[in-house]
Order: C-alpha cells, then sequence, then structure tokens
C-alpha cells in the first residue's frame, strides 16, 4: 500500500497514511495529562531512589539520605514491641503459677496472651476453646489424662508428652494384638468387659470372662476399677469419655494396637513466661484442678 | 479465494495463489474454547476448596496443591497461550499480507506440539512432579520440549514479517514479537536446572536462595508482562479497530506506550519480594519501576478506548465489541492497581493476601478473557466463513454473567484480602496478637464462598460461550431453521 495521508473525518485528525488489513491509524498527539503524569512518576522515582538504598556498587550500596535499612527496621520494631510488654512479662516470669491465679491483673493478662499462643500453637490439635477431637483430648473438661493441677499443665506443656525429650511424659500401652500378648478371643472379652465399665456391655458371662484378663493385664495401670491413673497417663474407662472411640470396634482397635499419642515438648518452642500464661489458660478453660 | 470476509468490509485479500493458511487458527481457536473450559472448571472447583476442604477427596492427585497449578497453567498458558498463537498467526499473515512463513507444517507442529507441553505439564502436576517455581512448575523435560516448539514458532513469526508484502509492521506484531522473544528468554533463564538422572523427572535449579527467588519473580512478573499483558495487547491492537472500523487513536501514542512498557516491565519483578531477603535496593529497584509503568500501561488502554470515538453505537449492536471494551477497561484498572500494591508501604498490607488474588484475576477474567472472548467472537464467523454469530442475545448473556461473576470475584478478595491483612497486623492493648492465624482463615470463609459462586458464573457464561460458537461455526443462526441457514456464505 502506498502512503497515503488523509484526514479522518470525525476525530479531524491525520491518518499516519498506514494501512493494514483495513486498519488505519492516526497521528493523534499523546494526551498530554498522559505525558505529564509519566514524568511524573519518573520524578517521584527519582526522588524516591535518592531518598531510600537504590543504587548498587560491586560490595556495598547507595543507602539513601533517609538510612533506611529493613533489617534494622523491623529489629528496632521488635525490639520496641517486647519492650512495652516486658513490664507485664517480667512480672509474669517472676510469678509462681498460683501468683498469676490469685492475681486478678496478672491472671487478666495471662489469660489474653495465653488465648492467642494456645489458637497459634496449640489449637491445630487440641481446637480452638480446647474441645479436642478425635486423639486430641479435649481441654475444657474436668476429665485429665496426665492432671488437671496448674503444675501438673504446664509440666506437660513444657515437655510433652512421648517425644524425644527425656524430661517428656512417658508411658507405653503394649500392643497386647500386634504383638501376640493376648489372642483374639481374649481381645473380644476385654473388650466387652472395659464396655462394661460405662455399662454397655451386652454379654454379662463374656464380660466376666474379660475381666479376669483384665485382672492380670490392665490393672496395672488402669487400676482395679478402671478408674486410670494419672502418674502414667493412663485413662479413666468408666466414665465414658473416650479419646480414641468408646465403641466395640475402636476399643478393640485400641488393645490390638495401642495408641500412645504424643505431643511435643514446647519449651525451647515458647519462653518460659509464655508457656505459664498457656498454662493459666488452659487450666480456666473449665476443668482446672 | 475469499476476498473480503463479511466482517471486516475495509479487509482486502491477497494474491490468490498465496492463500492464507487458515486451517491451523482454526485449531487454536477450537483449543483455546475447550481450554477455557478446563480452566475455569478447575478455578471453580479449587475455590469451592478453599471454601469446602472435604472436596481435597482425601486423595493425594486431588489436593488443592496440585490442582492450583493445573488451574494457573490452564487459563494462562493453555487458554491465554492457545488465543496468542492463534491470533498472531491470524493477524500476522493479514497484516503483513503474507501466509505463514513455511507453510503449513511448521504451524501444525507448533500447534500439537503446544497442546503437547499443555497435556504433559498437567499430568506433571496431578502426579507430583514439579519445580516448585510458579508459574514455571513443569519438570525440565517439558521445558526442555517448550523450548523447541517455541523456537519453530519465533521461526515463524519472523519469517512471515520479513517476507511481508506491507512496507511497515502493524504495531499488533511489535507486541506479538515482544511476547514472542522476551518469553523465551523468560523460560530459559528461569528454568535452567540441572536434572538428577537422564531417566528421572526432578533436578535442581541453577539458582539458590534469594538469587533463585529474584529469577524466579523476574520470570513471574514478565510472565504477567509480556505474556498476559504485551501479547493480549496485540489482540487489542487488531480486534478493536478491525471490529470498531475506526483507526487506531494516536500512532505516536503507539509507538511510545510499546517502547516504554518493553523497557520499564523488565525490572518491575522485585516488587514480588518486599520485605524478603532481597537486598532493599533491589525492592526499591522494583518497586520504582512499577510505579513508572503505570502510564506505558495506560497507553494501551487510552489507544483501545479512544479508537472507539465516533463508534460508540456499535457497542449496542455488537456485543462482541463489548467485550473487548469492558476487557480494556478492567485493564486500565489492574494496571493502576498493580502500581499501587507494588509500593512498599501498601505491600506490607497487601502482600500474601487475598487482594493479591483479586488483582491477578481482576486482569485475567477481566482483561485476558475478556479480551479473547471479544476476538473469539469476531473470528470464528470469519474463520468459518459464516454471514455473522449463530445468537448475539447469548452474547450479551454471557457479558453479563461473565461481569457479574467478575465483580464478585474482586470485591470479594478486595474485603478478605484488607480484612485478613489488618486481622494479620493487629495487636490488643496488651500487645499481642488480637488474632490467631485460624481466626483470619474463618474469617475469610464467606468471602471464598462468593468467589466461588463468581467463578460459577463465568464459568457459566463461558458455556453459553461455547454452545454459541459451535453453533455459528455449524452455520446456524438462531430463530432460523438451521437446513436454511447453513446455506448463509459470504459474498466471494
Amino acid at each position: 500500500m502506498p502512503t497515503k495521508i488523509e484526514k479522518d473525518e470525525i476525530s479531524g485528525q491525520q491518518t499516519t497514511g498506514h494501512e493494514w488489513d483495513g486498519i488505519k491509524e492516526l497521528d493523534t498527539p499523546m494526551p498530554k495529562w498522559w505525558l505529564y503524569t509519566f514524568y511524573a512518576t519518573i520524578l517521584f522515582s527519582a526522588v524516591y531512589f535518592v531518598l531510600f538504598p537504590s543504587v548498587p556498587f560491586v560490595n556495598s550500596y547507595f543507602g539513601g539520605i533517609l538510612g533506611y535499612n529493613q533489617r534494622e527496621d523491623v529489629a528496632r520494631r521488635m525490639e520496641e514491641a517486647a519492650a512495652e510488654q516486658a513490664p507485664f512479662m517480667q512480672r509474669v516470669a517472676a510469678a509462681t503459677l498460683e501468683e498469676i491465679r490469685g492475681n486478678p491483673e496478672l491472671l487478666t493478662y495471662a489469660q489474653i496472651g495465653g488465648r492467642i499462643a494456645f489458637n497459634n500453637n496449640c489449637a491445630p490439635c487440641h481446637q480452638v476453646g480446647g474441645a479436642g477431637a478425635r486423639g486430641y483430648p479435649n481441654l475444657a473438661d474436668d476429665d485429665w489424662l496426665w492432671g488437671g493441677r496448674l503444675e501438673d499443665i504446664h509440666k506437660t506443656i513444657q515437655y510433652g508428652i512421648r517425644n524425644s525429650d527425656e524430661r517428656s511424659r512417658q508411658s507405653a500401652m503394649p500392643r497386647y494384638g500386634a504383638d501376640r500378648i493376648l489372642d483374639q478371643k481374649q481381645i473380644g472379652e476385654v473388650a466387652e468387659y472395659v464396655l462394661s465399665l460405662s455399662g454397655r456391655a451386652e454379654d454379662a458371662e463374656r464380660a466376666a470372662r474379660g475381666a479376669q484378663v483384665f485382672a492380670e493385664q490392665c490393672v496395672a495401670c488402669h487400676g482395679e476399677r478402671g478408674e486410670g491413673n494419672r502418674e502414667l497417663g493412663a485413662p479413666d474407662l468408666t466414665n465414658a469419655i473416650w479419646l480414641y472411640g468408646g465403641d466395640r470396634r475402636s476399643i478393640v482397635e485400641t488393645i490390638y494396637n495401642a495408641r500412645n499419642g504424643a505431643m511435643p515438648a514446647w519449651e525451647g518452642r515458647l519462653d518460659a513466661a509464655t508457656i505459664k500464661m498457656l498454662s493459666v489458660y488452659v487450666h480456666a478453660l473449665g476443668g482446672g484442678e | 479465494m475469499q476476498k473480503a470476509s463479511p466482517a471486516s468490509p475495509m479487509g482486502y485479500g491477497m494474491d490468490a495463489e498465496q492463500p492464507y493458511i487458515e486451517d491451523v487458527v482454526r485449531a487454536f481457536v477450537a483449543a483455546t474454547v475447550f481450554w477455557a473450559v478446563v480452566a475455569f472448571l478447575a478455578g471453580v472447583y479449587i475455590a469451592l476448596q478453599l471454601a469446602f476442604p472435604a472436596l481435597n477427596l482425601g486423595l493425594e492427585w486431588t489436593t488443592f496443591g496440585r490442582l492450583r497449578p493445573v488451574h494457573t497453567s490452564a487459563a494462562i498458558f493453555a487458554f491465554g497461550g492457545n488465543a496468542l498463537i492463534g491470533t498472531s498467526f491470524y493477524v500476522v499473515q493479514r497484516t503483513c499480507r503474507a501466509a505463514l512463513w513455511g507453510g503449513p507444517v511448521p504451524a501444525w507442529f507448533v500447534f500439537w506440539g503446544y497442546q503437547l507441553f499443555i497435556v504433559l505439564a498437567a499430568l506433571g502436576y496431578v502426579m507430583g512432579y514439579t519445580q516448585s517455581k510458579e508459574y514455571a512448575e513443569p519438570e525440565w523435560y517439558v521445558d526442555l520440549w517448550l523450548t523447541l516448539v517455541w523456537v519453530v514458532y519465533f521461526m515463524i513469526f519472523i519469517g512471515t514479517l520479513i517476507k511481508r508484502e506491507e512496507p511497515h509492521i502493524y504495531v499488533a506484531n511489535w507486541f506479538y514479537l515482544a511476547f514472542i522473544i522476551t518469553v523465551a528468554m523468560l523460560h530459559i533463564v528461569n528454568n535452567l536446572s540441572l536434572p538428577v538422572s537422564i531417566f528421572g523427572a526432578k533436578s535442581y535449579s541453577a539458582f539458590a536462595g534469594v538469587q533463585d527467588a529474584l529469577t524466579q519473580w523476574w520470570y513471574g512478573h514478565n510472565a504477567v508482562g509480556f505474556f498476559l499483558t504485551a501479547g493480549f495487547l496485540a489482540i487489542m491492537y487488531y480486534f478493536i479497530p478491525k471490529a470498531a472500523g475506526r483507526p487506531i487513536y494516536s500512532y505516536r501514542l503507539s509507538i511510545i506506550h510499546f517502547w516504554s512498557l518493553i523497557f520499564l516491565y523488565i525490572w518491575a519483578g522485585p516488587h514480588h519480594l518486599h520485605y524478603t531477603a532481597l537486598p532493599d535496593w533491589a525492592q526499591t529497584l522494583g518497586m520504582a519501576f512499577s510505579v513508572m509503568l503505570w502510564m506505558p500501561s495506560w497507553g494501551g488502554m487510552i489507544n483501545g478506548i479512544m479508537t472507539l470515538s465516533g463508534a460508540w453505537d456499535k457497542l449496542r449492536t455488537d456485543p462482541g465489541l463489548r467485550f473487548s471494551v469492558t476487557a480494556v477497561g478492567f485493564y486500565g484498572m489492574a494496571t493502576f492497581e498493580g502500581p499501587v500494591m507494588s509500593i512498599r508501604q501498601v505491600n506490607a498490607l497487601s502482600h500474601y493476601t487475598d487482594w493479591t488474588v483479586g488483582h491477578v484475576h481482576s486482569g485475567a477474567l477481566g482483561w485476558n478473557a475478556f479480551v479473547t472472548f471479544g476476538a473469539l467472537y469476531y473470528l470464528v464467523p470469519v474463520l468459518w466463513k459464516r454471514a455473522g454469530l449463530y445468537s448475539t442475545r447469548l452474547v450479551a448473556w454471557h457479558f453479563w454473567l461473565g461481569t457479574l461473576g467478575i465483580v464478585l470475584y474482586i470485591t470479594a478478595m478486595w474485603v478478605s484480602g484488607i480484612m485478613q491483612g489488618l486481622m494479620w497486623r493487629a495487636y490488643d492493648e496488651y500487645g499481642f496478637l488480637q488474632y490467631s492465624f485460624v481466626e483470619t482463615v474463618a474469617a475469610m470463609r464467606p468471602f471464598y464462598m462468593i468467589r466461588a459462586l463468581g467463578g460459577i458464573l463465568f464459568l457459566g457464561g463461558a458455556l453459553l460461550m461455547v454452545y454459541n460458537l459451535w453453533r455459528t461455526a455449524q452455520g446456524h443462526v438462531a430463530g432460523q431453521p438451521a437446513a436454511r441457514a447453513a446455506t448463509v456464505q459470504p459474498a466471494e
């Protein structure tokens, strides 16, 4: 197509004279506001380059005349935040658990700090509010595996349960089926007996045979009446509260394979004051002793 | 030989002995429509997964983590990529008055090679093979294959430009060429890696630590810049003036905004790494170039919208054009929002939140998808030699469903994202965090549901388009008996 500059009737602008597949172009000047806004953003960037860290050299960079440094900035903000919290945090760190509970001001503080620490660290297993889930105990009721006094809760949080920390709470239920300690028939019988402890046995004779097995194998930890033992984290089998399910199938599975749930040690992950606040918070969820 | 298609009254054909290659363009159009549905469906599904986690189905192949790259790759590379390659083959031939360089064989190689790339990539994601680089997830063997396909694509495009019959190169082709060359460069550099073994999928990146992060976001941001912006501006520069029947508003603006866009975009990637291990000076660089990018981006919007002056009435009669023009509006909005979000202090709030997700989708749904829909509604009647679309009423329905879907999507993500950012940074009077992470997730759930609803509307609109385009290709016209309508042919 030869170049043929025309005048566009509608806009009054001239075309450039080019044409492609019927498409022409107008030679309209660039909009002034567009151009000046573009210049303004360039100016803004130039000023920003002077004020803030911008130009790199071989082993360093131009730091900007405002002296902004992101690492220092975040460190300073963390320090400021810690300093603001320091008066209360130091009091929490210095007080005993009972002292915190006895002081309304400290208690309020610990409850608030404990709640957020709980929701960010514990809620994934124990759920918000400590409602618990299958395999993760409810912390809002008064049934405790390892004790519900402030110091019991504190120790559990500090060192955890059945983990590699040697101070963690330890105990292990044998795998009665998997390790061939009991046969299938005996497991069925002892399950029947365990069901009878919460009044749900269907076969009294079978339960009676199970009671014998229970007396030989289970009483050492779960107690003569199945009332449990907090020294060993052995659950009470009479109260119809079940960590892994209380139906016959779940109970048989528990006896066969054992469960032995674990909890991490929080000492080293959270500071001492936070663990104290968590203890106070969990204690106050509903079942603290 | 077709001398003038009915939809392009000002168009003129080329020498009869050198016809345009259109079969492969038709294949690309069909693939674009197919992958659009796949991409939108995958998007709706993973949006529902966020609202209803049970939809992860407890299977490794159907978890959010594996389906999310299926969605993004299907949207960007399958739907967007087929639209870009297909329209570029169409546009470059007509604006150069030359058939594709090399004839049909290399063009068909690009078509099937590109589809194979998509399928290999998607299978890899679902099976768990990934380099864990966002938008560059495929492992080394898929990357090598795409490189081969892309080189052939580049040769076809540049070859056609070289043998053109027109004295000048049309602006759409500048943008297509920038897209092809830059994507090649980004793809090769970001995917430099060493495979663990020749028979294994696993490889290790050539970069480590913050260098790897910066290379990745140099790639990631320019995938937005050159794939989703420059490439789709090329589509806009051809289909808006063709559909509007008006000359491009300003040639000078197109030159300045093209070169400033190309020059500035490539530096903007570091804004994805604010407040990370990336050195302060590199963050400043990314932010400043993003702010300067505002007007160069808007140059394309001005040229798109102002080209309609004198032809605004066509928006009433041509719903396809309505898509293209609305797309330019969303483009303008997203390219303003982008520079704002790149400012470090704004980014402190927006980073890692749903706001980013909303921003991306105002671009992807509002700009990329809408401008592609406009091009498809223009192309299908022309390519299948039909007098017009099966139904313009269905196009109007598609337009309103799609627009409503986008509005629901992006407003839900604005609210959810800003709320999320504010909740993360809220402290109480004692200096403790006010909200735990789970509480922020719980607060976002209603907005996840609204977002999914927006996605369903958008998908519904796209399904109307599939039906409409299918009937159009068949030669049907709504309200007319099929047999009679099928005889409607363009004038020879």
